[in-house]
């Protein structure tokens, strides 16, 4: 992992094996006032701290590490780096789930980015209504603006049941209510808003509620996780993008009969693993995804 | 359950009804929830018969749905959840436990085979 990342090197890398994704975020006209820049920020996801499978992987303790040490290794630093859920893998354990979230806490720490800012999963949160992980790190739903872009984080796991609710929802439409119809608005969440396969469990149960919340807007993207690999939908003009996992990869949806993770390939070891880089360019204004692999 | 759901999972076919008490004519399915099983974990069920599945959970809140035949609920411990359902069409469906429920959570789930009256 010694090797240094260079994002626009990246691009054409990526471009010729056709990983790039660039989302249109057409038509910010609207933001009046304000700041407009592009910048670029890193999403990890389903980091799955304690999990132990050697059959799926057997760096599961190393994987993670690894990931820092990749990330900081890129030329140009993030702005701000996401991880978008199940930091850990679940614990009936009270005790042990805290215990795996500080030693999440500290790998993470060694990232070279001053601003971090984290999302549930299921397996953080759904056991214990999200008490713990909320001990380790604030509140699970959230708002903030980055050089002219609104970011909003939601929470639709502290629920075991996968729902944002209904308190969540107004507290959505009451964040937005204040912006233009035109800005851009950059929604993180761990499980997919739409139906993406519920018979997987891949869906949040009031998400359609969401979506119509976001839907005046004309300009939203949402970077989720929960499914452990890459994949790009819209619902109308809103695009949904999952991110790579950092323990096993499963497979795509409807693809096999069951939910399987697929297995450690010891001819390609971390395959299906990685995470995401985003240039997000105000101006233009468009996301370039950059799929970043895990190396030995 | 929420009742929007369940009035579309009702209006979708299928399911007809939650509530109250198994009739003479309903042939009676009881299904127990643990971590991480359905027992019994296959049914097998005749088009068009009314069947009354009988849902409890031995230990936490499970979840119960065949998103196929447009069923969905929760089986809360320590009470029964009843669900009427008269299938419309032949086929194997699965069904799954959408409530997370732990570390095997992701595999708990059975399957519904609906055969020709």
């Amino acid at each position: 992992m010694a090797q240094a990342f260079d994002r626009r090197d990246f691009l054409k890398l990526a471009g010729l094996g056709g990983a790039v994704f660039a989302s249109g975020l057409a038509g910010c006209a609207g933001m009046a006032g304000a700041e407009r820049d592009e910048f670029y920020f890193v999403q990890l996801s389903d980091t799955h701290w304690g999990f132990k499978g050697p059959a799926l992987n057997p760096d599961a303790a190393g994987t993670l590490p690894k990931a820092v040490a990749a990330v900081n290794a890129l030329k140009e630093r993030p702005d701000f780096i996401v991880f978008t859920g199940d930091l850990t893998h679940t614990t009936d354990d009270p005790k042990e789930r805290r215990r795996r979230l500080a030693e999440f806490k500290d790998i993470v720490s060694k990232l070279d980015v001053r601003t971090v800012r984290f999302l549930p999963g299921e397996h953080d949160a759904s056991l214990d209504r999200g008490e713990a992980w909320k001990e380790f790190f604030g509140p699970s739903n959230y708002s903030f603006d980055h050089k002219g872009v609104h970011f909003v984080a939601l929470d639709n796991v502290s629920d075991p049941a996968a729902r944002l609710g209904e308190a969540q929802l107004g507290w959505l439409k009451a964040d937005l209510a204040r912006l233009d119809p035109a800005a851009p608005v950059v929604v993180l969440a761990h499980r997919p808003l739409f139906d993406l396969m519920p018979q997987w469990d891949w869906a949040t149960r009031d998400g359609k509620a969401a979506i119509d919340i976001l839907m005046p807007y004309r300009n939203v993207t949402v970077f989720y996780g929960h499914i452990h690999q890459e994949h790009h939908h819209m619902t109308a003009h809103i695009a949904h993008h999952s991110a790579k996992s950092l323990i096993f990869p499963l497979p795509a949806p409807g693809s096999q009969p069951k939910r399987v993770p697929i297995p450690w390939d010891a001819a390609q070891p971390y395959r299906g693993l990685g995470f995401r880089g985003i240039e997000a360019e105000v101006k233009k204004p468009a996301y370039d995804l950059v799929e970043f692999p895990v190396k030995a | 359950m929420n009742r929007r759901r369940l009035l579309l999972a009702a209006a979708l076919g299928g399911l007809v009804g939650l509530a109250g008490l198994s009739r003479a004519e309903e042939r009676v399915i009881r299904i127990v929830a643990k971590k991480f099983e359905f027992n019994p974990s296959e049914i097998t069920l005749k088009k068009g018969e009314p069947v009354v599945l009988e849902l409890t959970s031995e230990d936490v809140t499970m979840g119960f749905a065949a998103s196929d035949l447009n069923v969905d609920v929760e089986i809360p411990p320590g009470k029964v959840t009843v669900v009427r359902l008269v299938p419309d069409k032949e086929g194997t469906f699965g069904f799954h436990c959408d409530v997370f429920c732990g570390d095997g959570h992701e595999d708990m789930g059975g399957r519904i085979v609906v055969v020709a009256a």
